[in-house]
């Protein structure tokens, strides 16, 4: 316990120190919020009220923790730092936990400051926020997931393009965050409504706007996609841990 | 016990090849003990082994008895490892990092912070204690990377090339940091540099495609090959493809 919660204080404090962290897992979101906002004052569009464009924004800003902690383990495992512990008695759900447990909280923060953010611009701050918040946290739980399994099967330049690129593109375009789904209809909606990222928004916007009953269909999905790729991210650091090479 | 590491046939195959073959080396408490060879010679794949980061396929090593295989935790508990490369966390300050191992092997909040300071001082960190170590120098770094290894008070301290890379000065200063542990913690060290196991060790063994070829203090390696000084004595035994017995 006393290494897994030393561990992850150092986890949080690598995480926080890193400016480009805080400019991407903060900043973007907001800047996004901002630039949308402006368009819609300009050119009103339904997708673009603060109502159905936070959640989304809070979903896309999520994705960064995935390559945030991906980025952190993949330099763990190539600056040797990794090897250091691996040579210590912690035990492999030290390592789990103490990358993981960080995140969350973090995870929170970057919804809930999205949220506020959308309040200064007019958004109206009610309790369905924290409720908004808190249907997150499955989303939160699948990226976390991502980040520990690409940090513990890929390079940090390999993380950079995996998780950097490929998944913030693909958690933009398929969540329906930046333009409606059913305008595309077809096979690209069946496709976004396989994945996890449109039934985290949807789940999100149900939240905020109250709609209760909307909100578990959607989480579930979202639920089975955390459950599957966090069983996937420590059966592959478990077999890292007990491989030769890091 | 007068041995804190007892290999008995240690070895590690990749396919069909032997990274270690048949190990079998006894090295007492408070000895350091240099391992040699060439690139590949199995030295860093002994040293993981020992460590526990990587099982053997093959036979067992105790480490003040408990074995590296059934008993890896146990076995871990008394290291403390340097890897090859410098491995310190980045955006940490040097007390920080510090503080960090202490607590990983068990000590409180407040004792790890005090044992921190005390490991900055003994290894001359204090000037630099709250710089975070990313902007150390490349010898500062390498005696925070150590400082890390030892502030768990290990009874075996694993040194893999721990001053590769290094200049002369910072090498010097390592050393005199590594003479300070003599007599009171078993070092097993690996290292390319002759001069440093001249300088440094009790006995050294010289491995070659991942056998043991030779085991003695430099004057009995000198003597062995009938060599005019260790540099050529080395490269003798460096070229020998039978184990000792």
């Amino acid at each position: 316990m006393n290494a897994m919660t030393a561990f992850s204080g150092r986890n949080t404090k690598e995480m926080l120190r890193d400016p480009l962290n805080l400019a991407f897992g903060l900043g973007f979101p907001v800047i996004l919020l901002l630039l949308l906002t402006a368009i819609q004052r300009n050119i009103p569009v339904d997708l673009f009220q603060l109502e159905q464009l936070t959640p989304g924004i809070a979903i896309f800003g999520l994705s960064f923790i995935a390559l945030f902690s991906a980025t952190l383990i993949s330099k763990d495992r190539t600056t040797s730092f990794l090897m250091r512990l691996f040579a210590s008695p912690m035990r492999s759900s030290d390592y789990i936990l103490g990358y993981t447990m960080p995140l969350l909280p973090m995870a929170l923060v970057q919804v809930l400051f999205c949220y506020v953010v959308a309040g200064l611009l007019g958004m109206r701050l009610t309790l369905n926020v924290l409720l908004a918040t808190l249907v997150s946290l499955p989303a939160a739980a699948f990226f976390i997931g991502i980040g520990l399994l690409c940090g513990s099967a890929l390079t940090d330049k390999q993380v950079g393009g995996i998780c950097g690129a490929l998944l913030t593109n693909l958690s933009a375009w398929l969540s329906g965050t930046w333009f409606d789904l059913d305008l595309v209809g077809g096979v690209f909606k069946k496709i976004a409504y396989a994945l996890p990222f449109a039934h985290a928004v949807d789940a999100g916007r149900a939240a905020l706007n109250g709609d209760y009953a909307s909100i578990m269909p959607h989480l579930w999905w979202v639920i089975g996609y955390a459950v599957a790729m966090l069983i996937a991210a420590v059966l592959v650091f478990r077999a890292k841990m007990q491989r030769d090479n890091l | 016990m007068e041995f804190s590491i007892q290999a008995n046939a240690l070895s590690k195959k990749y396919g069909a090849k032997y990274a270690v073959d048949n190990l079998t080396l006894e090295i007492k408490q408070g000895e350091l003990f240099a391992l040699l060879g060439v690139n590949g010679a199995g030295k860093t794949t002994t040293i993981k082994m020992l460590s526990g980061l990587t099982l053997p396929t093959g036979g067992d090593a105790l480490l003040l008895g408990d074995s590296i295989v059934s008993d890896a935790i146990h076995a871990k508990a008394n290291n403390g490892v340097s890897p090859q490369e410098t491995a310190i966390a980045r955006n940490l300050s040097v007390l920080e990092n510090l503080a960090l191992m202490a607590r990983i092997y068990g000590a409180s909040a407040k004792n790890a912070a005090q044992q921190a300071q005390e490991m900055a001082e003994q290894l001359g960190l204090t000037e630099v204690a709250k710089a975070k170590a990313k902007t150390l120098s490349g010898g500062m770094q390498r005696r925070l990377s150590i400082g890390m290894a030892l502030i768990s008070n290990p009874k075996i301290l694993f040194l893999d090339e721990p001053t590769l890379g290094l200049d002369v000065i910072a090498r010097r200063e390592l050393w005199s940091v590594v003479r300070r542990l003599k007599g009171q913690v078993t070092i097993l060290l690996t290292t390319h540099y002759l001069e440093e196991v001249e300088a440094l060790s009790d006995r050294a063994g010289v491995m070659a495609k991942g056998k043991l070829v030779a085991i003695g203090t430099v004057p009995e390696l000198i003597a062995q090959t009938g060599a005019k000084n260790f540099e050529d004595a080395f490269i003798v035994l460096a070229t020998e493809t039978e184990a000792i017995a």
